[in-house]
């Protein structure tokens, strides 16, 4: 499997540098200055801003900032920010975890909502839980998250007072009543992001299921004498999970957008909410970092997406 | 049973139409009339949808912001079919180095992390194509570009292997052995036959670009504060939750009701299209 998971990693090395040339055109070609700013202030003279932009290397050809920028990310460099003199790495250390987290939970929600539903409802097709639980599933994945946002804010937070809508990442108390603080300002975000996704791969997990349940081993399993739940558990569900797992897969960056937006209603300190600060305030390292952290994790994904496909598919091996 | 909610979902798609493409028409309060003694009022027989904090009537708001949210979603469907099925039968049609190319070019795109480009996309260019083009052409261009050049992809890879299949049928070798030339097989043969599966993408197109045009809205990054699109509606009032909350429900009610009748309408047309699929 070494050889496997380095010879994929290589093939995503084009796949990083095409999208790191992508973004750094995108942001060289664009107007806008950071600098903008201090033109405006009369304390700053016009040649000190002159030397500021030498300095930071802003007036270079374009091929050899990028360059410079690659050579620099390599070597775990990643720049200081316009806006907040601080390093960019340490920047997006500190707000990672958090995104991560919700990001995570939200899955795992997502997971245990849609798998049993979705097996269930496919076992017996066109009866009222599945017409019921597909006509969810539509509405489920139909309503914006945004706005799934809003609702659940203006529910549980304006109506009823139960649950805080602003995030904290410093929350004061220890043991027990930190774990509960924590668990009821993550609960709306969580669940937010996880309705949406569990509604989406309900409808997969329900149209795979259905497409292996039909096969003849489906079958020959249940005539040998085997329980139902042992032909599902062990040979439906297996084989049924591999396009699911593909489709999830290619689905990561939308979840990543996902986040962005459930980061910016709740006020989430992520990354999301660390790139739109960072857009609004044309910080330009850290628009380049942020954006290249998330392709980087997409393309992780992909790549443990293909290791669980290659687990789950004995025909695939890893030559 | 799926049918008939395809149908009725067709019907109440065509009623927001006609209602957001010739409500103006017969709705004829302004969408700026500023009246600072009816803000924040409820539904009403004067306002059906209550107003804002300004008093702008939300009615004629939610209309006019429905016609450039179905204009955003059709034209960005358009033209992610279109540049879906250029580059999919450019490369369903060659072989070698030309389909291993496009097919790199595509997982490229597919790996790009699409809402941070798309902010900074829009950010970026937001200006320079307001001088050029006026404000709201301008950013009506670069948000259909932007969105619909982010949703070529699957097209693109559905239309190459629609290309594969029908590639070695018979008809197609028939008329190759007439002597018609590629492209001509192409238009007339291959691409009429593709086009199931494309139509389907389609009407998910436009529902994921209506939501893609609503999140850049509510981001605070798509058309200009002045234009009332139902995203953007959404976005001004998410710091009146509590006191109105009606100014949220509707345009949120209404992005809703949209993408849930295109995604009926779009399954619907999936089990028509490919009557093999027992869904």
């Amino acid at each position: 499997m070494g050889p496997f998971i380095l010879r994929r990693l290589l093939i995503s090395l084009p796949s990083v540098m095409g999208i790191s040339v992508v973004l750094f055109t995108v942001l060289a070609l664009a107007p806008g200055d950071p600098f903008a700013e201090m033109a405006l202030n009369p304390n700053i003279p016009a040649e000190v801003r002159e030397a500021m932009r030498v300095r930071l290397g802003l007036d270079d050809p374009i091929w050899q900032r990028y360059l410079r920028w690659l050579w620099a990310m390599v070597h775990g460099d990643w720049g200081f920010s316009f806006i907040s003199r601080v390093n960019v790495d340490l920047l997006i250390l500190q707000r990672v975890p958090v995104t991560l987290v919700v990001i995570g939970a939200s899955q795992l929600l997502a997971m245990c909502i849609a798998l049993p539903v979705g097996i269930y409802a496919a076992v017996r097709p066109y009866s009222w839980f599945d017409r019921l639980a597909s006509t969810v599933a539509f509405i489920g994945f139909s309503l914006p998250t945004f706005f799934t946002g809003m609702l659940l804010i203006l529910l549980f937070s304006i109506k009823l007072d139960w649950l805080p809508f602003v995030y904290k990442a410093d929350i004061s108390e220890t043991g027990w009543a930190w774990w509960r603080e924590h668990l009821r300002q993550s609960i709306m975000p969580v669940a937010v992001l996880g309705l949406f996704q569990g509604a989406s791969w309900m409808r997969y997990v329900r149209s795979a299921v259905l497409d292996v349940i039909r096969l003849d081993y489906v079958t020959t399993a249940r005539s040998k004498g085997l329980a139902e739940r042992m032909v599902i558990t062990k040979h439906v569900v297996r084989n049924a999970l591999i396009p699911v797992v593909t489709l999830v897969a290619l689905q990561v960056p939308a979840i990543f957008g996902g986040a962005i937006v459930t980061e910016q209603i709740f006020r989430i300190p992520g990354i999301g909410s660390l790139l739109i600060d960072a857009i609004l305030r044309n910080d330009t390292p850290v628009i380049m970092a942020v954006t290249f952290v998330f392709s980087c994790l997409v393309i992780a994904f992909n790549l443990i997406a293909d290791l669980v496909y290659g687990w789950l598919d004995p025909r695939i091996s890893y030559q | 049973m799926r049918h008939r909610l395809a149908f009725a979902s067709l019907f109440v798609l065509l009623a927001i139409v006609v209602l957001v493409l010739f409500g103006p028409l017969v709705w004829k309060l302004a969408i700026n009339d500023i009246d600072f003694s009816t803000k924040l009022q409820g539904p009403s027989l004067a306002h059906p949808m209550g107003t804002d904090d300004l008093g702008q009537d939300l009615f004629a708001r939610m209309l006019y912001g429905g016609r450039i949210s179905l204009a955003v979603g059709l034209m960005a469907m358009l033209m992610a079919i279109t540049v879906g099925i250029l580059i999919g039968s450019l490369a369903g049609i060659s072989r070698g180095w030309v389909d291993t190319a496009l097919m790199w070019l595509t997982d490229l795109f597919l790996s790009l992390p699409q809402l941070p480009l798309l902010l900074l996309l829009i950010y970026l260019f937001r200006d320079s194509l307001k001088a050029v083009f006026g404000p709201e052409i301008g950013v009506f261009f670069l948000i259909v570009l932007v969105i619909g050049g982010f949703r070529w992809m699957p097209v693109a890879r559905l239309v190459r292997a629609q290309f594969f299949s029908l590639r070695e049928k018979e008809f197609v070798e028939a008329a190759r052995a007439l002597g018609a030339s590629v492209p001509r097989q192409i238009a007339r043969h291959i691409l009429p036959n593709a086009l199931g599966p494309v139509i389907v993408a389609g009407t998910i197109d436009v529902a994921a670009a209506i939501i893609a045009e609503s999140t850049l809205s509510f981001l605070g990054l798509g058309f200009p504060p002045d234009i009332p699109t139902w995203g953007r509606i959404l976005f001004d009032s998410k710091d009146y939750l509590d006191i109105a909350a009606h100014w949220a429900l509707f345009p949120g009610g209404a992005i809703f009701l949209t993408v849930l009748t295109i995604n009926f309408i779009g399954d619907g047309l999936r089990d028509a299209l490919d009557p093999r699929k027992v869904l």
